[in-house]
């Protein structure tokens, strides 16, 4: 089970676990290869996104299946979210509450600016990193056991596509889901905020909850982040799972690689979307 | 039969509380045995050398690509969500004190652990998982070799230094980034962005502020993957929700670590 298996055909694009390399390529061939597994890997992402896309509109429609997944991406994400969220919260304003004193001593607008930021960015590209992690690992794991254990193959028999089948759900799923989450965890970490704003840097509440520094624009942002990464999610991790191969080795190695490429994606969609952002609202 | 089964709906809130506590102490003290067996065996500095080489190039080596990625990125996004108040201020002087101290104290360790524990993490629970199902590390017992110095310790140092290291490199590059993505956006000079960053707001108290916080990260990292690694149980699926497990495990301690650390060292 240790050696190296050969990828089937359809699972070798965008294989790109160093691990697995046979022999270590080094200079120039290393950095070409890389470069060739990169866009091997972003040419089939690409073409499950835009399967996903496809069979979103016209696939088969199976009762249950969308709610399903939406319980599976967003009930049970819940309380791993909030914990996170209201620590975050508690941290940031601590931190810059305590860096702000520095500068200036007024901190009526700690609560404003960090209203505007959560919105703006924070809310959603933190939640989205801890989405990644635990929406993205368990797609992962879930669809690459059923390729280890064939059933993907039995579905493909059955003719009914796999991304059909298994990433269109899980994507509807989790677009909604984000944007829900999000909203929560913006609530979560605001609440939180104030309090430790109250606690620490004698705020009061009144003057920390100050909605005056967000606008449209700023909204815009937000949601077009939640979309984003709650589109790239399930579209990278189901792609990993679905290019799993060699047994519980293998599905390890899809589950990290989840892991790390839908995190990715989310820093990368928000480097970009931040920057359009700016450009456009200024 | 009727009266029971609305009595045990009722108490489900209940029941899935307790559950959740259950579940978290038993995945706290795994944790916090597995951390005693390790510190005995550091002590006693029996641990496997060649092995603690391979992991460290493994863990180590292999994750600059990614570390140098996030960070580039990272700092870009800073000096973005910073310019608006920047420009509304007039105070491009300070963005190399905002970007700095963000970078240093929080966003840099932080990212970094997250992008840790998502590669490094989760590949060592795969690695140990499949090592646990395919019946290797029973193997290890009837040679009697220690699993925990050989494998474990190795794996643990491994992983506090990658972290460590790999943190004062994102930090860097990280204001790197901010340095060119201030350039480019808000047309602060990179020298101006350095007088921020060095003008006397900012201390190497700052910088060691992060870096201790990423230690405390590598280890929950380490204890999370290894704790769950060696508990994995049921054939393929098990693997994958072993390490599902890890990084969701290792993202709340990273995140409830990172209060409490704040919070002491101010």
């Amino acid at each position: 089970m240790t050696e190296a298996i050969e990828p089937s055909p359809e699972s070798a694009v965008g294989h790109i676990d160093e691990d697995a390399v046979v022999h270590e390529r080094t200079g120039l061939a290393w950095l070409g290869g890389s470069v060739l597994d990169l866009l091997r890997a972003a040419s089939a992402m690409y073409s499950v996104f835009v399967k996903t896309l496809y069979y979103s509109v016209r696939g088969v429609r199976r009762p249950g299946a969308v709610v399903q997944q939406m319980y599976a991406v967003g009930n049970q994400s819940l309380v791993f979210l909030c914990v996170v969220m209201g620590f975050i919260g508690m941290i940031l304003v601590f931190q810059a509450g305590l860096q702000a004193k520095r500068v200036v001593p007024d901190l009526s607008l700690l609560g404003a600016t960090f209203l505007e930021l959560l919105v703006r960015d924070l809310a959603a590209s933190i939640s989205a990193l801890m989405l990644a992690t635990r929406v993205g690992a368990g797609i992962a794991a879930e669809i690459g056991s059923m390729v280890v254990t064939e059933q993907v193959d039995a579905l493909r028999m059955c003719a009914a596509d796999p991304i059909d089948y298994l990433i269109v759900p899980r994507f509807k799923a989790s677009i909604v889901m984000t944007t829900v989450l999000v909203v929560l965890a913006a609530g979560v970490a605001f609440t939180t905020g104030m309090w430790t704003g109250y606690a620490f840097f004698d705020i009061n509440p009144r003057t920390f909850v100050n909605v005056s520094m967000v606008d449209a624009g700023d909204l815009t942002i937000g949601l077009a982040k939640c979309v984003a990464y709650g589109a790239a999610i399930p579209v990278v991790s189901g792609y990993c799972g679905l290019s799993t191969f060699g047994g519980s080795e293998g599905v390890g190695w899809a589950t990290t690689r989840a892991v790390v490429n839908s995190s990715l994606a989310v820093i990368i969609l928000n480097f970009f979307i931040s920057g359009a952002g700016f450009l456009i609202f200024g | 039969m009727m009266a029971h089964s609305v009595v045990s709906r009722a108490l489900q809130p209940f029941a899935s509380l307790g559950a959740f506590f259950l579940t978290t102490s038993e995945v706290v003290g795994g944790m916090g045995v597995m951390f005693g067996r390790i510190a005995s065996r550091l002590v006693r500095l029996s641990f496997d050398r060649s092995e603690l080489m391979k992991n460290l190039y493994k863990m180590g080596v292999k994750s600059v690509p990614i570390v140098v990625v996030t960070a580039l990125f990272t700092g870009g996004i800073m000096v973005i969500q910073a310019a608006p108040l920047v420009q509304r201020y007039g105070a491009h002087g300070l963005l190399g004190w905002g970007a700095g101290f963000g970078t240093l104290r929080e966003i840099g360790p932080l990212l970094t652990a997250l992008m840790i524990s998502g590669r490094v993490g989760a590949n060592n629970t795969a690695e140990l998982g499949t090592m646990v199902v395919t019946e290797q590390i029973d193997a290890l017992r009837a040679l009697a070799i220690d699993p925990i110095s050989f494998l474990i310790v190795p794996r643990f140092i491994g992983i506090v230094t990658t972290l460590f290291l790999s943190t004062v490199f994102a930090d860097a590059l990280a204001l790197f980034g901010a340095a060119y993505a201030g350039t480019g956006i808000l047309g602060v000079e990179p020298m101006v962005f350095f007088n921020g960053l060095t003008s006397g707001l900012l201390g190497l108290g700052d910088v060691f502020h992060g870096l201790i916080k990423s230690v405390v990260f590598g280890i929950v990292i380490a204890l999370a993957s290894c704790q769950f690694g060696i508990a994995t149980s049921g054939g393929a699926p098990g693997v994958g929700r072993a390490v599902n497990s890890t990084v969701v495990v290792s993202a709340a301690g990273i995140f409830v670590l990172d209060y409490i650390v704040s919070f002491a060292i101010g």
